[in-house]
């Protein structure tokens, strides 16, 4: 039996629970796992004033119930697996270094903010700021993987460096602005002023954008990578059609403003047979 | 009531108290003479065993005013790992280099201290440390205004106002911005590096004024001196960080010509160029020049190895410093052309040569000024350290033998470039209570602060005596504030308000017409906008002013 800790009393202002993540649990006892400590609002709880704790880790712990209002878990995450069957809340694997968090429901914003490693997929939408840097830092995703099955909000990848964010339906505005390198894959649609102070890095997608005037047309081309990362994401569970996997891209140059090292490639639909 | 501390042993220097067995007995918030008969007490308190001292005052901490608040937000990494929940009687807020206000309080608290103050608060911006301090619990507080780099001071330097009409100026300054001392930020500096000059030593001029820093401070020096202000002029000096600049130092302290002077994080001050690196410590010159200068006292700034941010008037250095900021952000600011500041986030490193030196010349500083009345005990917090290091600080200074363990740690190279490992000098309690209590109360002219002596407030602080200083040093058993029982076993038990400390040194108020004039044609502000008022700190239900008189001249 795998440890599971079942909400059993609703958290009625957002809650900080660092202490919830595979290392922090999985070598303990259910007292023990009980006796972690949470930030309730501003005051101080403790896990079992929440959680029903029951069975022991065996490389898996599940979360169940609405945690929406439960911020920043699987923060610092180094292995193992953490699966939430609900929603999740804010900041949700922050700064994670390896190991896998399943949401089966929606996150909140900041999903992997400045996150190293690992992966997140989260199978229905997510919030602003996937994969960004911290307010005041100027780095975001170092590396791992973001899948989101659904939507994303606006500054997906806000300074990433390295990764892969894969958004399944659209991404709001200012989708890799200042990313300095990483992958975004949004199959969906991108916001306004995609890729505004991108550095290097690509930014995808399969619907038309309205580019910054900063970004200028490269040519039409079928990069090599593109189909490995679809036949991937395809692996992961995600909608690909076939026809953009062998489909051609218009690939886009910019930011100008960060000398054109940055690439945004938007499927050619109009060479779709 | 009368309340009874009994059989605690005493460190009380301001007295000759020397670890003596006494009875403290508290009326009113203030220190009692001893009844006849001892067993008319309400309350007694068994402190056998115990050690006693008063309340800790820490006179240069970077607690209030607009760089604490930028430190603050642009760290929000550094808030993450150290929250303070709220408790019944405590509220919430964060922690580590650049704590909130209620965290601040309630720490240097928690730690025994008891007043604290704000070395560097901006003119213009008075009345926002103020308001930021009031919202600091427990502690005392009081600020040193900054002046040097200001406009309307360059101004009349380089009209060659007299000397009478400049102490007017610093006065009217002093009493406007409810401040209890006079510092100058790299005299002169703040304002030359606006004026795209990156450097400006002590006898170099300004490049728009045309006035040295050598002027500024000895002007400076003597307003305050003839004002009869009680701390002498609070100087950050020129070149802070910049390896050679114990020469600018030690020639600051020959060109004040005997005036009293405090030379603030001096640590920073006394580098030299010897070496394969050019860097090396310059840390016997000074305290030779300290112990030879009986008008010169210091306060020693030392770094702490690990995180912290700096935060500084001196836009000038932190501008030269930016480069090394950890993470890499920072931010520089100017307000009114009254000063600025800059903030860089920093982290020492042991195993860094230069911060490694670094560390050993503020012990070496600490241990060659044989003075201890001279010599405070600081941090600079945050900029060397945070003030929550004050524990470990004090276990270095008082144990030989830890203090070379952790010299071994360093960088080899900076091992081979100090003296550190052969200073066998231990400061005593009795020493500790000098430079962390009774020294700065002296210095500051709180004359009812530092001591125990009957008619002193009753900020007293009671210790277990532990081998391991640190551990001493960072849970007291009892801290009083005014009286009354604010910390017990290092644990908050009650909140209360501190007072905050101000000076009012008479001046001719002639020169509020030329400040007038001034301020309707360059400043954004009117001048009795400027000015803050008793009410504005008195209010809100929490303040309360003590008006200090000065020294008489």
């Amino acid at each position: 039996m795998s440890l599971t800790l079942a909400l059993r009393v609703a958290p009625q202002v957002p809650m900080e629970a660092e202490a919830l993540t595979f290392d922090r649990v999985a070598d303990l006892s259910e007292s023990d796992i009980a006796a972690l400590p949470l930030l309730h609002g501003n005051e101080k709880a403790a896990v079992g004033d929440f959680f029903k704790v029951s069975g022991r880790a065996n490389g898996e712990v599940h979360l169940e119930g609405d945690l929406g209002r439960v911020k920043y878990l699987g923060a610092g995450m180094s292995r193992g697996r953490l699966v939430i069957h609900g929603n999740a809340g804010m900041h949700l694997g922050s700064a994670m270094i390896g190991g896998e968090i399943l949401v089966k429901g929606n996150a909140g914003d900041w999903v992997g903010p400045e996150m190293l490693g690992g992966r997140i997929i989260i199978t229905g939408n997510a919030g602003h700021m996937v994969g960004s840097a911290h307010r005041g830092g100027t780095i975001g995703m170092r590396g791992g993987e973001i899948i989101i099955h659904g939507n994303a909000g606006n500054e997906t990848g806000n300074g990433m460096r390295n990764g892969l964010i894969a958004i399944g339906g659209n991404s709001g505005d200012f989708t890799g602005v200042n990313m300095r390198a990483g992958t975004i894959m949004a199959l969906g649609g991108l916001g306004w002023r995609s890729g505004a102070g991108m550095v290097r890095g690509s930014i995808v997608s399969m619907q038309p954008a309205e580019l910054l005037p900063t970004f200028s047309y490269d040519c039409d081309y079928r990069p090599v990578y593109l189909r490995l990362y679809l036949l991937y994401l395809r692996e992961l569970g995600m909608a690909v059609e076939d026809a953009w996997i062998e489909g051609e891209y218009r690939r886009y140059s910019g930011d100008s403003v960060e000398l054109n090292r940055g690439e945004i490639l938007l499927l050619n639909r109009q060479k779709l047979s | 009531m009368l309340t009874r501390l009994s059989g605690g042993t005493v460190y009380d220097p301001m007295n000759g108290v020397n670890g003596e067995q006494r009875d403290i007995y508290i009326r009113d918030g203030r220190i009692a003479p001893p009844p006849a008969d001892p067993e008319t007490a309400a309350v007694n308190l068994d402190l056998r065993g115990k050690v006693v001292m008063a309340g800790a005052i820490d006179p240069h901490t970077h607690i209030g005013g607009g760089k604490v608040n930028i430190a603050r937000a642009l760290l929000p990494e550094d808030h993450r790992p150290d929250p303070v929940p709220r408790t019944t009687i405590t509220r919430s807020g964060v922690g580590h280099a650049a704590p909130s206000t209620q965290a601040t309080g309630y720490r240097y608290a928690e730690m025994g201290y008891t007043a604290c103050f704000e070395p560097a608060m901006l003119p213009a911006n008075a009345r926002q440390a103020h308001m930021e301090m009031a919202d600091i619990p427990i502690i005392d507080k009081g600020a040193y205004v900054m002046l040097g780099s200001d406009d309307f001071l360059l101004r009349m330097l380089a009209a060659g106002k007299s000397q009478r009409e400049i102490n007017d100026y610093v006065a009217f300054t002093i009493t406007a911005a409810q401040a209890l001392a006079v510092k100058v930020v790299n005299p002169g500096g703040i304002s030359a590096f606006k004026f795209n000059q990156r450097s400006l030593d002590l006898d170099e001029k300004h490049a728009h004024y045309g006035v040295t820093p050598r002027q500024i401070l000895h002007t400076l020096a003597r307003a305050v001196h003839e004002l009869g202000v009680p701390h002498p002029l609070h100087v950050h000096g020129c070149n802070l960080g910049v390896p050679g600049n114990v020469e600018t130092t030690l020639k600051t302290i020959a060109g004040v010509e005997g005036l009293p002077l405090h030379l603030t994080h001096i640590q920073f001050h006394s580098y030299g160029t010897e070496g394969d690196r050019k860097f090396s410590s310059g840390a016997a010159r000074i305290a030779g020049a300290v112990n030879r200068n009986p008008n010169i006292s210091v306060d020693v700034g030392q770094i702490m190895f690990g995180q912290t941010v700096t935060a500084s008037g001196d836009s000038m250095a932190q501008y030269r410093n930016h480069a090394h900021a950890h993470p890499k952000k920072w931010v520089c600011m100017d307000i009114e052309c009254d000063a600025g500041c800059g903030v860089v986030p920093f982290r020492y490193r042991h195993q860094k040569f230069v911060n490694a030196l670094q560390w050993a010349i503020g012990l070496e500083i600490f241990l060659l000024v044989d003075d201890p009345w001279r010599v405070f005990l600081t941090t600079d917090h945050p900029n060397g350290a945070p003030f929550t290091s004050y524990p470990h600080l004090i276990r270095l200074l008082m144990d030989r033998s830890f203090r070379n363990e952790c010299f071994a740690t360093l960088h080899p190279d900076a091992q081979k470039m100090s003296t550190l490992g052969s200073l066998t000098r231990e400061y005593s309690l009795y020493e500790i209570a000098i430079m962390t209590r009774a020294a700065p109360a002296k210095s500051l002219g709180l004359t009812d602060r530092g001591h125990l002596g009957a008619g002193a407030a009753a900020d007293i602080t009671v210790y277990t005596p532990h081998a391991d200083r640190q551990r001493m040093f960072e849970k007291p058993d009892y801290v009083f504030k005014d009286g009354e029982l604010v910390v017990k076993n290092g644990r908050i038990t009650r909140v209360v308000d501190g007072a905050t400390h101000t000076l009012r040194p008479a001046y001719d108020r002639g020169i509020e017409k030329s400040l007038r004039e001034y301020f309707d044609r360059y400043m954004t502000m009117r001048l009795d906008n400027f000015r803050l008022s008793d009410a504005e700190i008195e209010n809100d239900g929490r303040g309360r002013l003590i008006v200090h008189r000065g020294r008489a001249a």
